[in-house]
């Protein structure tokens, strides 16, 4: 892994005017409604690793994702690849190197294309391959997320959800992306089907050198797979650092809520004070200060006030520790 | 507005009640077309103790829905019961008339959909829609429906139920509309509450306090759950009894703690093998092999057989039964004892 990050997100914020049309507002004197579903983001992507996206829904997780792939322009902000900001309107080069994996097989695939053709035509358009090694390529790419040659002239509706989920790994791969981004790949899956497709993941890390954003809500898959977790809540990332220190030593209230949220297989009890009461406030009428103070245990008379920002903590082994907590140095430790 | 604790106790069933809640007999669901029969759910048996929780573990595809369904009569169009029993406090639901099973829904039956935004109905305020199985199974007035539902709605930890009361299922976040179902299911105060994966559609954060919320509530009105999941944690955390399903049907089945730590079907073990574990982080995952049968073309032997790394040439041909042994541990397994034995070794 080198340290020169493969993808950076400059603070890119995303904001949705939902005012009502001009006329009803000017007539009731509304002033205009906006949704942020992002604020201000900043996220290093380095190459070879998996990084984990975590975070309740509405946390703009899906949000930051769309606007990597390019299919939601940003508001404010930038996504910079490799040194050179990416231009709000993509090329076809420039689409290609980022691509992406959705959450349900089911429907990210055309019904009424064979693999083969589904793979042929992008591997075409994009010129991956002369033509006369398009059949060759298939092949190869089929193999390489584990499906047999037959798999290429059958159609997605003949597959199983994990061997679909395969399919839409080879369709993102075809076209050789530098970095690819999974939007919550394996939690349409049963959990035996699961491991293959997390098995599948670590060996296109360790083999291709992918990099993965891996935007998950299951903790125990993230820390299985994820060298670095980065955490979301309400269209801001409140804590990023290595999986091992952010699970031995989380520095926001919000990670040791959602840790204490896991439902576990060992002993069931304990921890379980530090689970958040009601859930995240409505990001129309966003709380003042820090925004999850209004479910925070620690919280304090300043977490009213100021907002904080992502701050590193400390440094080991090239991780930066961030959290954006003004108490984060003095936490409890954690149970 | 919120309920006192002797209102609760006095609809509290008596404690010295011990009869069997439901009592389930070589249940079979499936499609019939003319003389040939699909089966989905295959002969499966199972007793819930009231004030209990049971649960129903399985991959999609194993029937644990469809059980489910059979004890409410939803089944969907073109399954039905094929034989077998599902009796409810010695009635038999399966051969019951419509009318008496209607009667059972709501007052001493309810249940719960994974997915409360299409389980709603989305032209109605949700305090109406709490308020109508008490109204019509009650005969309670309009307004002392609107009252109760306020009443369930503070106890199920909505906040500002008066408020909310008047709102449509879209204006609710998810975790609300779980919670307004669970306020419906439980208005009536019935004795069993079927839930068919309550969580799976929520945060990790809200699906912990659904899941406490559920757990306290029916402690308090006296209802036994039977709880449909794919997740083993949170049968882990919910539930005291589980069955695990494969194919159609229950491979094992015993305490939930014992039945964890120490697995004595293959398919149970290889369940708990293939997820990762958040307090064991290094321990590497071991994918069960293949894919379960397809329902038109299950095995004449053992289904899980052709995936297990145990299988012996008497798993190919005959299915084994679920036995319980001498410690109280039910498996269908001819292997049982010796996978049991070796995890203990």
């Amino acid at each position: 892994m080198t340290d020169a990050p493969v993808l950076e997100v400059d603070d890119v914020a995303k904001t949705y005017d939902v005012s009502a049309p001009l006329l009803q507002r000017l007539f009731r004197q509304q002033q205009r409604t906006l949704l942020t579903a992002l604020d201000g983001v900043d996220l290093e992507l380095r190459r070879g690793e998996i990084l984990a996206l975590v975070g309740e829904s509405g946390s703009g997780k899906s949000t930051l994702a769309n606007i990597l792939v390019g299919s939601l322009p940003a508001t404010r902000g930038q996504v910079v690849q490799d040194g050179s900001a990416i231009p709000a309107r993509r090329d076809k080069e420039l689409s290609r190197r980022i691509q992406m994996v959705f959450q349900d097989p089911y429907s990210s695939l055309n019904p009424r294309l064979t693999v083969r053709a589904m793979l042929s035509e992008l591997l075409r358009v994009h010129d991956i391959v002369p033509r006369s090694e398009v059949r060759k390529e298939c092949l190869r790419l089929v193999s390489l997320v584990g499906l047999d040659e037959d798999a290429l002239d059958a159609y997605p509706g003949q597959f199983s959800g994990g061997q679909r989920q395969r399919i839409a790994i080879a369709r993102a791969l075809a076209v050789r992306p530098d970095v690819l981004i999974a939007d919550e790949p394996v939690s349409a899956l049963d959990v035996s089907v699961q491991a293959t497709i997390l098995e599948l993941f670590a060996s296109l890390r360790d083999e291709l050198g992918l990099t993965i954003l891996f935007i998950a809500h299951n903790l125990a898959v993230v820390q299985h797979l994820c060298q670095r977790v980065a955490v979301m809540y309400l269209g801001r990332i409140v804590e990023v650092a290595g999986t091992d220190e952010i699970f031995a030593n989380p520095r926001h209230p919000y990670t040791r809520a959602l840790i204490a949220s896991i439902p576990r297989m060992g002993d069931t009890s304990g921890a379980a004070d530090l689970v958040p009461e009601g859930e995240p406030p409505s990001p129309y009428d966003l709380p003042t200060g820090c925004r999850y103070h209004p479910r925070c245990p620690f919280a304090e008379a300043q977490c009213r006030e100021l907002d904080p920002s992502l701050r590193p903590l400390s440094e080991s082994a090239g991780r930066v520790h961030l959290s954006a907590c003004l108490r984060a140095s003095d936490l409890p430790e954690s149970p | 507005m919120i309920m006192t604790e002797t209102d609760l106790h006095v609809l509290e069933p008596d404690p010295s009640d011990r009869t069997l809640l439901l009592e389930i007999n070589d249940l079979r669901v499936g499609l019939r077309r003319g003389r040939t029969e699909t089966t989905i759910v295959d002969g499966v048996s199972f007793d819930v103790d009231p004030r209990t929780r049971f649960g129903i573990v399985g991959e999609s595809g194993s029937g644990k829905s469809m059980t489910l369904r059979a004890i409410a009569g939803l089944l969907p169009g073109g399954t039905e019961v094929l034989s077998g029993s599902i009796r409810y406090r010695g009635t038999d639901l399966v051969t019951a008339k419509p009318s008496v099973r209607r009667g059972l829904m709501g007052p001493e039956i309810a249940m719960i959909f994974q997915e409360p935004m299409t389980a709603l109905n989305p032209v109605r305020p949700v305090g109406d829609q709490i308020a109508e199985g008490p109204r019509r199974h009650l005969g309670l007035s309009k307004k002392e429906g609107r009252a109760l539902a306020l009443e369930m709605m503070g106890h199920t930890g909505i906040p500002d139920p008066v408020r909310r009361v008047r709102a449509y299922p879209h204006e609710l976040s998810g975790g609300l509309r779980q919670r307004v179902m669970i306020a419906m299911a439980l208005a009536c105060r019935p004795k069993l509450l079927l839930c068919d994966e309550p969580t799976t559609a929520l945060d990790v954060t809200v699906q912990h306090q659904v899941l406490d919320m559920l757990e306290s509530l029916c402690a308090e009105v006296g209802a036994a759950l039977v709880f449909v999941t794919h997740d083993l944690a949170v049968v882990n955390k919910t539930c005291s009894d589980l069955a695990v399903m494969y194919a159609g049907r229950i491979v094992e089945s015993g305490r939930t703690s014992e039945v964890l730590a120490n697995p004595r079907h293959p398919y149970t073990r290889g369940l708990l093998d293939s997820a990762p574990d958040f307090d064991q982080p290094g321990r590497a995952l071991v994918p069960i092999p293949g894919l379960p049968p397809s329902i038109a073309n299950r095995p004449p032997g053992c289904a899980f057989a052709p995936r297990c790394s145990r299988a012996v040439a008497e798993c190919d041909s005959a299915a084994p039964i679920l036995t319980t042994s001498t410690d109280h541990r039910t498996v269908a397994c001819f292997r049982a004892e010796a996978s049991g034995s070796e995890i203990s070794a």
